[in-house]
This record gives C-alpha cells, structure tokens and sequence, in this order.
C-alpha cells in the first residue's frame, strides 16, 4: 500500500532524512519510533505530500506522492503533530467543512461526521467550539478528522500526545480497530505504545533506519541480551567450541574473515548478562591473538534510552560501560 | 470547484464569528456616515452661497448638488478602503500558517488556486457586504435630490470602488501569505496601501519621465476617473493586472511554502 524508496530530505545543508526505504502493507499499523528530530514528521510530511522529497520515491497505492499528489491527497487522512483545527469553528461545523475539502459527498457527510465523532467519543461536545475544548478533546477532534473521509491510508503523527491515560488506551483501542480496513502509519516515542498497537516497528535516528521488525522481535533483542562480536586468530571451529563452553552463551556464529586466519565470531549472552571479561579470559588462556571484543547492539540500546527517557540518570553510566 | 465552495464558505463564518468583520465594518460605517453627512452640509451651504451670487449676477446656477456631493463622497469612500482592507485581508494566510491549518488544506484533495480563489471571494464578498449600507445613501439621494443623480457616475464609481477594494484585497491576501504574524501582514498591507496612495502626491510634486511613471502606478490616479464616471480601459487594465498580480503571487507564495518549510 505504501512504498518508500531511498527517500531523502533535506533542508539546505541539514538532512533530516537520509535514503530510507520501507514499505506497508495494506491492513497494517506501522509505527514509527524515535527519538525528537529523528525525521518522523519529516517522513510523514513528505508521504503526505505536504514537502516534496529531495530525492527518492514514495507511492501510495500506486501512486507517487509528488507526481500524482491530488490522488494520494484523496487517500489519506492525516493528523499532523499539532492538530490543524480552527478555534472559532465548532465540532461539528469544523468537521463538515474537512468533510467537504476531502471530497465526501454531499449526502454521505452527515453521516461521516457523525461515525467519526462516534469514533472518537466527541459527540457530547458537537456543538462545543473547538476552542473552549480541553486538550484531550482537541487531539480528538484531531483524529476525528483525520477519519472522517474514510481513508484508506491514515497518517497519525503522535496521536496520543496531550490525552490522559485513559484516553490513550481508548485511542490505541480505536486504532486498532480502524486496522485492517484502513493501513496506518503512526509515530511515537513510547516504547509500550508501539508494542501495544503496532504489527511493525520502524526505528529511525537521525534521518536513518536503524531497525525494522515486529515489536516482540524488537522486545526480545532488547532484553535478550547484549550481542557480542569477537574477533581473533583462530579457526572457525576452535572459536565456536571456545566460545559455546563458556556460561551464560546462548547462540554462537562463526563466521571466517579469510585473511591471515582471523575468525569473527557473534556471542548472544543471556538477559543481563556481560560475557566480555569471560570471553577475553578465555582467548587469551587459548593463547590466540584477540583482535576486538565489542557489545554490538550498543545503538539499538542506545536510542531505545533515549527513546523510553524512563530514567535519564542512568544513560551516562550504561553508554560508557558499552563502550568499555 | 468544491474545494473553492468549501474554502468559501468557511471563510464566510470565520469572518461572522469573529468580531473581526464586525469591528471593520462598523468603523467603516460611521466613517462614511459622518463624511457623507458632512459634505452634504457643505455642499448645500456652497450652492446656495452659489445661487445667491448668481441671483445677484442676474445668471441661472448651474451648479449640479447631487454630482458633486456623490464625487466627493465615493473618492473619500476610496481612501477610507485604503486603510481599512489591510484589516480584511491580515488574516487571511497569516492565521492559517500560525494554527498549523495550513497543513491540513494543503494535505487535502484541493489545489492551491481553489485555496486562493475561496479566500479572494470571500474577503471580496465582505468589501460588498461593507459597501451595501452606502447605497442607502444614494437611494435617499433619488428620493430628494433634483436634478436625480446621474446613473452613470454612480455605476462608474461603485464599479471603481470595489476594482480598488479587490486590488487592494488581493495585494493583502499575498502579503498575508509571507509571514505567520497578523500584526506583520497588517502592516506591510497598511504600508504598501499607503505608499500606492502616496504615489499621487509625489507624481503630482515631480515633472518629467519619473512623475509619469509614479503616476501611472498611483492608484488615485486611475481611481479618479471611476468616480467621475469615466470607465477607461486604462483603469479597468491596470486594476485587472494588479488583482491577477495579486492572485498569481499568493498562489506561487503558498506553492513555495512547501519548498521552504524546515
């Protein structure tokens, strides 16, 4: 439903997107993960048509975003960070009228308007004027007009920013819901809210793709672990029986680099477990040459701190034991 | 065209639900209430001034009262635009840009030009909704006035009354356009209305070459012969090219926001 290739912006000398390519199916809910300035609204904008990539492609249901832009326009709804609402305008005039801009028939737009306010439990406020809404319900409001075409692609940048917990739970509920129908892709930077509504996960930092993967695959590389790479003077064999002996590893690849007999090797350690000192030890008793011994998901860790932000204390510590 | 319809008629309630509109239109009322009012009285009082001279002189008076007044009247109606359309069309892009709407109309299955168009239209609507009270005035002329009024100065002149108040409009809608202050779009339309008004004054000071040319981009100057009931083609040129001017450069304005927003 949507495909994105080597999709690149760029705002004079700064890229805030660099070459990502990924794509959605239909039915899906994409989340999209990352820290402030990772270049999520960027992407979102660029799919939305509203800035034109600096290079690169992206299509919505076959059609390019920049090329074919009336036609991708009528397929999406598309709530932007801050939502576009007019204050002075009431619910429900407010609704109509986005009804009308996104070509829903004259007879069918009662009744969207009301499915949409149904949706998204705004129909007690109908009459209210947007302004004198709390923000919870102008995020809401938000949302309802994002859907009120019924589109078949559905563009929500933070769409649970602003509402209480309760009301995060009934927008992940109506997200969820609107899947299957509609392709969704959604940003956040809550870790809980992508494994709770998305099927996948893209993480992005700084304009680029760090991970893609179902959320429980994410989960379980991030818990699961550190990754440890080793490379050293030894046969592929004599590494892997070296290194399976030792407590606590769990998987081992080989894998031989070809030149002068070094061997790289992937140790995946138990949940917090660090194999490092145990490995080296090991080598070096072996009396092969170690030539580098690192923590190799570091990134991934990295960004999901900055990303769940639940405890900023801790950052400095961890990265710098990383990177010991 | 639905798009357009839409734009419209959204524009229409925002004016009516802010005080905006209201604000503008009363001043603009009770400005030309009082300068009808008061040309009237000084009008009358010169033709009666007139008429005894004749008298004495022995001649008839010629001097036609509902003429003047009317010229007067519509030529100060154009200046009193000047500075109050600023206030119309301030708000046109500026406020759109600062709610983040924007984004949502330029997201949505309608083209820049229906965005454009709609609001032109609906500014332009509320200049004629602004102007109709005025043609009060001229009914209680035709129902008191003798000799009536002369048919063609009046069309001439409210003709050259809404060309000024659209050029001035669509001028305001691109300025808007620039920037996401109201403030700032409020005055750079107040400043270039007044500097296109100013240009008559300067041309009128200077000779040669340069007072042709500021002349002829002064906009008293081809406003004038509306309100004297002389529809020329120069006139009706140059307030066209300057609304298409207008429209054309709010267009690529907004065109341009896609490629600029950072």
């Amino acid at each position: 439903m949507i495909e994105v290739q080597d999709l690149t912006k760029a705002f004079g000398e700064k890229t805030a997107v660099d070459r990502i390519t990924f794509s959605v199916n239909k039915g899906e809910i994409l989340g999209f993960l990352g820290p402030n300035g990772a270049g999520k609204t960027t992407t979102m904008r660029v799919l939305t048509g509203y800035l034109p990539a600096t290079e690169g492609t992206a299509k919505i249901a076959g059609f390019d975003v920049f090329d074919d832009s009336m036609e991708v326009r009528r397929r999406i709804g598309y709530l932007p960070e801050n939502p576009p609402l007019y204050l002075d305008m009431s619910v429900a005039a407010y609704l109509g009228f986005v009804a009308r801009i996104k070509n829903v028939p004259a007879e069918k737009r009662a009744q969207r308007v009301e499915a949409a306010m149904e949706m998204t439990k705004i129909s007690d406020k109908r009459n209210e004027l947007i302004k004198r809404l709390s923000r919870g319900y102008k995020q809401r409001v938000g949302l309802a007009q994002a859907i009120v075409h019924d589109p078949d692609v559905i563009i929500l940048d933070e769409p649970t920013v602003g509402l209480d917990p309760k009301q995060i739970i009934e927008v992940r509920h109506l997200i969820k819901g609107l899947a299957g129908s509609h392709t969704i892709i959604l940003s956040t930077h809550i870790l809980p809210e992508v494994s709770m509504t998305c099927d996948r996960v893209i993480i992005i930092n700084n304009g680029k793709i760090v991970a893609v993967d179902t959320p429980e695959n994410l989960t379980l590389r991030l818990k699961g672990g550190a990754r440890i790479r080793v490379e050293a003077q030894a046969s592929e064999q004599q590494l892997r029986d070296a290194l399976e002996n030792i407590p606590g590893a769990q998987r081992v690849q080989v894998e031989s680099l070809g030149s002068g007999g070094r061997t790289v090797a992937v140790v995946e350690a138990g949940q917090g477990k660090d194999l490092r000192s145990q490995i080296a030890a090991k080598i070096v008793g072996q009396g092969w040459p170690l030539y580098e011994l690192r923590g190799q998901n570091v990134s991934l860790e990295e960004i999901f701190l900055q990303l769940t932000t639940e405890d900023p204390a801790h950052k400095p510590a961890e990265k710098s034991e990383e990177h010991s | 065209m639905r798009g357009l319809y839409a734009i419209y008629r959204k524009e229409m309630s925002h004016y009516f639900v802010s005080p905006v509109a209201y604000v503008v239109v009363c001043i603009f009322l009770v400005l030309s209430g009082f300068f009808f009012n008061n040309y009237l009285v000084e009008v009358i009082t010169y033709a009666n001034n007139m008429m005894m001279e004749s008298m004495q002189m022995g001649q008839a008076s010629n001097f036609d009262v509902p003429t003047v007044l009317l010229r007067v009247f519509l030529g100060t109606v154009g200046i009193v635009l000047l500075f109050l359309t600023p206030f119309l069309a301030m708000g046109l892009y500026s406020e759109e840009r600062k709610r983040g709407t924007m984004e949502l109309l330029m997201t949505s299955p309608i083209t820049d030009a229906e965005i454009v168009l709609g609001k032109f239209l609906a500014s332009f609507t509320l200049l004629v909704i602004m102007l109709l009270p005025t043609v009060f005035y001229v009914i209680y002329m035709f129902a008191h006035s003798d000799p009536a009024p002369p048919w063609r100065m009046i069309g001439g002149a409210y003709l050259g009354v809404l060309l000024l108040g659209a050029m001035l409009l669509s001028l305001g809608s691109f300025l808007s356009s620039l920037t996401e202050n109201q403030i700032i779009s409020g005055v750079l339309i107040f400043g270039v209305s007044l500097l296109l008004w100013l240009l008559n004054a300067f041309s009128q000071s200077g000779s040669g070459v340069l007072a042709q040319v500021l002349q002829y981009a002064a906009v008293l100057h081809h406003y004038d012969p509306f309100v004297q009931g002389v529809i020329d083609t120069t006139g009706l040129v140059f307030f066209g090219s300057w609304i298409f001017l207008g429209i054309f450069l709010t267009m690529r304005s907004i065109e341009s926001m896609r490629w600029r927003r950072a």
